[in-house]
């Protein structure tokens, strides 16, 4: 058993720049699910759009790195405006459905051969993404005790962890104003909120948005970390990673996706890498688990952990009970 | 280039990826690839949030046997770019090959039919010749060639979908595959819809209740040698039990007493789902398998359609079931009760009606038709781990197209979206089938939200 390299990895993916990215997914499904009470399943869709704009903007048209992310947030938009529109007067599981159904058309179409030439099929697009970005960076890489970055995986989790605190202070500021009030408000109880005469369809219709934005900037730094995209990556498991990730750290908090992630990805690596170690040591027989049957088992244990937390602890660690009274609709 | 610390001995482990040399990260990754989308997936979520390499720029592909499904040795491969210079490669043992090539552009990938094995040809003559465009530098393009059985020159016996010129003749055919994909998608979704309607539970793990039936008689049939008729019976009657009876039991029924709340019993399901569909591939095994008998069974014709007989019984067994379950609801006293529950569970249990059995009722029919549902997909594609997620979605599409929680209107919306997803290939690919579907489910939802049976009221 290699401890050492276990805790690197572990510790090193706590922060790493899966956490940063799924992180980034999970504070846009706190706004919709935490706040607002909205059932968002396609935050992978959103993602996809993020990574998608970057990729065929800068990659294959050549664009700027910065107006590719602006097409990539109105892209976001007007997909959530697409989503909102039909599914936000219904009940809380049509817009499930829905998201689900759309994140899905995403990942087929920019998987499907069709379209090979201009979104690269399943094995998507690689190249250049961000040379200028990565060009700006000052450092080197890091390998201190149990951190373990290259220089340009250093970077991408700087800056990310940065997005990460603007979009948190963000949150923060948003619903301690009236307009977090009403959300939240909406959340309780959405017939009290309407005779007040407030406009909850366009409340929804902002959260949806807005968290959409913020998932559509995962895929942003999804695409620029790995300099590549692949439909795969925003299938819908990525979707309930970030539920698990949201739920874990406390919904409705706005430490709680931060944390969660943290939490979430350290476990993730952590059991993979033991039970990695302890079959190539021969503790646990090849017979029962192969190595290439390590990430399943990871899979198994992510519903499991959805299951019992949801039964158990819907509140995370951190969140209130009481501000999750998400039902009765 | 910064080389990792430790060169892994042995297994393509998902998390040793990280520790590799960065040669040994491109084959593990080459490795993974090839394990088509099982290995896509958690190489996605494993390794590929790492920067990816500068990778050559070039072409690949994988040679396979339709049957089987293993790799082709010794197939013969040209590549022909814009200069004109041709490179020849062949297929190594597993089938994979690799060309690099010196700059992106244009490029022809030329298959030589007679390096195929004998009984093997190009499914459609037509692609011999692959034109692909390696979009940018740094980026290996797979090309695909599809093979099946047959000899060059005859055409092989790929579908008929594959010929263009005869489109609007093919209406028949697709109206009748489109049936009975659609009588699939019914049996899983009478069984969603009135789970739904008397519990309000939006079950995503409904999709492995298809699978279960699926995999479960693929397991008495393949593994411990029953005849197919009996082990789908036999699979029927152990997905109704565990993926019903004991899972209502077991998981939904204590949920009620605890009273957890609906959205919760969603996030449940998404949990239960996620476990089940993995566990299913830890025990089966990413690869689509068929059913010892009737896996290639030759078509009969009637007038202008193409059916195997196979497809004509389960889909008649199928039209029956849901003929029983249609009586059963309107006839019975038992359906009556259920129908009664999904009214108003209140007011039938004040009326003397036994909600919990009714309920229970419910699950173990509709994990029963589920299953059945995956034993006719299991005759027409073959059965996988992720079988029933796959047409999850399509099933969902079908319950709120009729009308959430009605039973009818789920046998309704489904025939419909099978329909609609056969039939749009005449206009939209056919890899995009399911997708036109989707897209209608959506329009469907802003234009009539409580379905074509659904009652209408303000919700939400």
């Amino acid at each position: 058993m290699d401890w050492l390299s276990i805790f690197q990895n572990s510790f090193t993916q706590m922060v790493g720049v899966a956490a940063v990215v799924y992180c980034l997914a999970a504070l846009g499904v706190n706004i919709q699910f935490g706040y607002a009470g909205l059932l968002n399943f396609g935050q992978a869709g959103f993602a996809a759009i993020g990574a998608y704009a970057v990729a065929v903007l800068v990659v294959t048209v050549g664009w700027p790195l910065w107006l590719a992310i602006i097409c990539g947030v109105i892209g976001s938009i007007l997909f959530g405006l697409i989503l909102g529109v039909p599914t936000l007067r219904l009940r809380a599981d049509y817009l499930a459905i829905v998201t689900i159904a759309a994140a899905e058309i995403i990942r087929q179409v920019a998987r499907s051969v069709t379209l090979n030439d201009y979104l690269g099929g399943s094995d998507g697009i690689s190249g250049k993404y961000a040379a200028d970005w990565y060009a700006l960076n000052p450092f080197e890489g890091i390998d201190f005790f149990v951190l373990r970055f290259s220089k340009n995986d250093l970077w991408v989790v700087l800056n990310g962890w940065a997005l990460v605190a603007i979009i948190a202070l963000l949150t923060w500021l948003l619903m301690r104003s009236p307009w977090g009030r009403v959300l939240k408000s909406i959340r309780e109880d959405e017939d009290a909120v309407r005779s007040l005469g407030k406009n909850v369809y366009l409340y929804k219709m902002q959260a949806l948005v807005l968290g959409g934005v913020i998932g559509s900037l995962a895929g942003v730094i999804f695409a620029m970390a790995a300099q590549s995209v692949q439909p795969d990556n925003y299938a819908t498991t990525l979707t309930f990673y970030v539920y698990v990730i949201v739920i874990l750290g406390g919904a409705a908090r706005v430490f709680g996706p931060i944390i969660g992630s943290m939490i979430f990805w350290f476990l993730l690596v952590f059991i993979s890498e033991l039970l990695n170690n302890a079959v190539r040591a021969g503790y646990i027989s090849s017979d029962i688990l192969s190595t290439d049957q390590i990430g399943q088992v990871r899979f198994m244990l992510v519903g499991i952990g959805l299951m019992l937390l949801m039964i158990f602890r819907p509140q995370g660690i951190f969140g209130d009970k009481k501000e999750l009274a998400l039902d009765e609709r | 280039m910064r080389t990792r610390l430790r060169v892994v001995d042995d297994g393509p482990g998902l998390l040793a990826h990280r520790r590799d040399t960065r040669a040994g990260l491109l084959r593990r990754r080459w490795a993974l690839r090839s394990l088509a989308g099982v290995g896509a997936l958690l190489l996605g979520l494993g390794a590929s949030v790492l920067p990816a390499l500068a990778a050559d720029t070039g072409l690949k592909g994988t040679v396979k046997d339709p049957v089987s499904g293993s790799g082709i040795a010794g197939v013969s491969i040209t590549v022909t770019g814009a200069d004109g210079t041709p490179q020849t490669v062949t297929t190594a043992a597993d089938g994979t090959w690799l060309v690099q090539v010196p700059s992106a552009g244009k490029y022809e990938v030329t298959i030589d039919q007679t390096t195929l094995p004998d009984g093997l040809t190009l499914a459609d003559q037509s692609k011999v010749t692959a034109k692909v465009n390696v979009l940018s530098e740094g980026r290996v393009q797979t090309v695909l060639f599809k093979l099946a059985a047959g000899t060059a020159g005859e055409g092989g016996t790929a579908p008929s979908a594959d010929a263009p010129a005869s489109k609007w003749s093919q209406i028949p055919q697709l109206t009748v595959d489109g049936l009975i994909f659609g009588i699939v998608i019914a049996l899983a979704a009478v069984g969603l819809s009135l789970v739904f309607g008397t519990t309000k539970l939006t079950n995503f793990a409904h999709g492995e209740l298809i699978a279960l039936g699926g995999l479960s008689t693929y397991f008495f049939n393949g593994v411990v040698g029953l005849p197919l008729i009996l082990s789908a019976a036999l699979a029927v009657v152990v997905s109704a039990f565990v993926g019903g009876w004991v899972q209502n039991r077991y998981l939904w029924k204590p949920l009620r007493k605890r009273g957890t709340g609906l959205i919760a019993a969603l996030v449940v399901s998404i949990g239960l789902g996620l476990f089940l569909r993995y566990f299913f591939l830890f025990i089966f095994g990413g690869q689509t398998r068929s059913f010892d008998a009737y896996a290639g069974q030759a078509g009969i014709e009637i007038g202008p359609v193409l059916i195997t007989p196979k497809d004509l019984i389960s889909s008649t067994i199928g039209i029956l079931l849901i003929a029983l379950t249609t009586f059963w609801l309107l006839k019975t006293q038992a359906g009556k009760a259920t129908r009664a529950v999904a009214d108003n569970p209140a007011l039938a249990s004040a009326s003397g009606i036994d909600v919990e059995k009714v309920i229970s009722t419910v699950w173990v029919l509709g994990a029963g038709l589920a299953s059945f549902s995956g034993i006719m997909l299991g005759l027409q594609v073959g059965v996988s781990w992720q079988m029933g997620f796959t047409i999850l979605l399509l099933v969902f599409a079908g319950s709120v197209l009729g009308g959430l929680g009605t039973a009818f209107g789920a046998i309704l919306g489904s025939i419909i979206v099978g329909l609609l997803v056969q039939l749009s290939t005449l206009i939209i690919p056919t890899e995009l089938k399911y997708v036109g579907a989707l897209v209608v489910l959506i329009i469907i939802l802003l234009i009539r939200p409580q379905g074509i049976l659904g009652k209408a009221e303000r919700i939400g």
